[in-house]
């Protein structure tokens, strides 16, 4: 941003006006995280009493050994997720890459012809139903580690947004000269244009390992098998576990001694949180700045 | 006609010949596009069938418009409609006025460095999965625990609030989320396109007396206004989609909500895994793709009137 010097500032009272408001803005996006952390690290049964609180009330990590010694399906859960994201965000650049290239080629007769054929498919939407039972029934993805990350790999935006990079940052003469020099359109693209583009492949990567790393959309409708619940899947399922988990454990305690008494539900689900959004809260500021970078070259021309 | 035939294939033909690399880089994306975008298409026409299983979707018998006369029969129909536009409406007015406000401020402020980290923290909850805001919600919203009825609302002397079950807050509350996931996101937009403003308008201005107010009154919102008409178009096309995870997990599917969460998307789900009714669940789908391929196709219309530039196609 340029400096503002040359221009009238505003006052004063308005820079503190202003503080005030955004102090206030940022109080309410940052206290919901630290309110899951402190709660995360409070007693439960001190929680069962006197309700969530806004910092940790008897400080304890009994939560966080609750949940890591329900152990393996959490661990698996990362695990896949990880892998998932990795495999898919792989996928992803190379897909949505190659076809921006073809689209950005001015001399391929089709290029649109492809054009259309992606971007049909952005004005015209087959609805949740039909795409359910292509996937289920034609496709055979249900409870397959292919049904993580199939859906997700062509995205005709990225598509956009990537043939808008390439036309911004590379010279149609550098095609021609890798052509005289007698390259393959594959050395072409892998050896010369891929090296040159690597900021819009990165924010391109970024986008998809958001997309995920936070997905718990794909195992909500097409996985039953707990082996395949990734890390946002498996953090609602146990939301819903330990809700009636806990409803269950408050009616047998009061007849006897039971081992569901020790649950502690409350922290635990909140470490659960803590636990699934760890990663990327910490990954958050550079991933960032590559988002306004890419935000900004989109805006400048969409 | 015949060799007319012939030359055009033989010439896409050559053209495979010639380009093959380009064609094979372009195969894995329209596989995948066939796969998801194209084959549901044909799905489509389960809306006017009574699909049996046992007899396959193309061989179950045609029914008409039945499946739709079921679903505007019910109750269903109109809420789920009134729902996803007014919230969607909500959401483009609001939303876009957040970003606008944030993003004219943060570019003013004088102190950048705090202009820039109220930046970050504001896109924070950007990068966080419905999921977990849900988690967050419930801390503050849990009946017998959460931190409104056990800290906030006592010592406003209010009594505690089961917002789980209580329809009325919950059209702010949705909002809220909605605003306070998306706006640090959305104002990036407009912060990039406020900085591509020319210097030179504010200095002529400053030549002419305007004060700062002036400034962004008469330079700022109009050159941000043809991004502001774009962004709400594009918000408008989409109008009949709803953001699945805000209105599914954020009230945790809790029935007694559904008179003001359930919107078109929520309903097709339940209707379709809930109760297994796949021809109404199929005539709602379908009710929607339809209505939003007419509003991108009316809104792109409209952009491309107002400036060819920023039409999608």
């Amino acid at each position: 941003m340029q400096s503002k010097s040359r221009f009238l500032q505003i006052s004063t009272a308005s820079e503190i006006i202003l503080h005030i408001i955004f102090g206030i803005v940022a109080l309410a996006c940052l206290v919901p995280l630290w309110a899951v952390i402190s709660i995360s690290l409070s007693d439960d049964n001190k929680i069962r009493q006197i309700g969530y609180r806004l910092w940790p009330v008897k400080l304890s990590l009994k939560s966080y050994e609750f949940v890591l010694a329900q152990g393996a399906a959490i661990v698996h859960a990362y695990g896949l997720t990880i892998f998932v994201t990795i495999v898919g965000t792989i996928l992803s650049v190379l897909v949505v890459s190659m076809y921006a290239y073809i689209l950005f080629r001015k001399d391929f007769k089709y290029r649109k012809f492809f054009t259309f054929f992606g971007f049909f498919t952005m004005l015209i939407n087959a609805g949740l139903v039909p795409w359910y039972i292509v996937c289920v029934n034609v496709l055979r993805l249900k409870d397959t580690i292919y049904a993580l990350i199939l859906p997700y790999v062509m995205n005709m935006w990225y598509v956009l947004i990537f043939r808008t990079y390439l036309s911004m940052s590379l010279p149609d003469s550098i095609i021609e000269s890798a052509k005289i020099d007698g390259a393959g359109e594959f050395t072409t693209f892998f050896r010369i244009v891929v090296p040159l583009v690597k900021p819009g492949l990165a924010t391109i990567a970024l986008f998809a390992a958001i997309t995920y790393w936070n997905d718990w959309w794909l195992p909500f409708m097409l996985v039953e098998s707990e082996k395949l619940y990734n890390l946002q899947y498996l953090m609602y399922r146990v939301q819903q576990k330990i809700q009636y988990l806990a409803e269950i454990a408050s009616k047998i305690s009061l007849v006897s001694e039971s081992p569901l008494k020790d649950l502690p539900a409350e922290s635990a689900r909140m470490a659960m949180a803590v636990l699934g959004m760890g990663p990327i809260v910490l990954a958050y500021p550079f991933f960032q700045r590559y988002f306004v970078k890419g935000l900004t070259i989109g805006a400048i021309k969409g | 006609m015949a060799n007319g035939q012939r030359t055009y294939r033989s010439g896409f033909l050559r053209e495979l010949n010639k380009n093959f690399p380009l064609f094979l880089m372009a195969l894995p994306g329209v596989v995948l596009l066939i796969a998801f975008s194209y084959l549901p298409l044909f799905g489509l026409i389960i809306a006017f069938k009574d699909v049996h299983y046992d007899l396959g979707i193309l061989k179950s018998p045609w029914v008409g418009f039945k499946n739709f006369e079921f679903l505007f029969k019910t109750p269903d129909a109109f809420i789920i409609t009134r729902n996803t536009l007014l919230y969607n409406f909500a959401f483009i007015v609001f939303g876009n006025l957040a970003a606008i406000a944030t993003a004219i401020a943060l570019s003013e402020m004088r102190a950048r460095f705090m202009a820039k980290f109220y930046q970050s923290v504001m896109f924070l909850p950007y990068f966080l999965s419905w999921v977990v805001v849900a988690y967050m919600a419930f801390a503050f919203l849990s009946i017998d625990l959460g931190i409104l009825n056990t800290m906030i609302l006592p010592k406003l002397g209010l009594q505690p609030i089961a917002w789980y079950f209580e329809t009325k807050p919950w059209p702010v509350i949705l909002i809220l989320a909605n605003l306070w996931k998306y706006t640090g996101y959305n104002a990036v937009i407009y912060l990039a396109a406020i900085t591509g403003i020319d210097p030179e308008y504010y200095e002529a201005a400053l030549i002419d007396g305007a004060s700062k107010w002036q400034q962004i009154r008469h330079i700022t919102i109009p050159l941000l206004s043809p991004l502001v008409v774009v962004l709400v178009l594009l918000g408008i096309g989409r109008i009949f989609y709803a953001d699945f995870g805000l209105f599914y997990q954020l009230p945790m599917n809790s029935g007694a909500l559904f008179d003001v969460t359930n919107v078109i998307d929520t309903y097709v789900y339940r209707t379709l895994m809930g109760m297994n009714d796949i021809g109404m669940a199929s005539a709602a789908s379908f009710y929607q793709s339809i209505m939003g391929f007419i509003l991108v196709l009316t809104s792109n219309l409209i952009v491309r009137r107002l400036d060819p530039e920023k039409a999608l196609f």
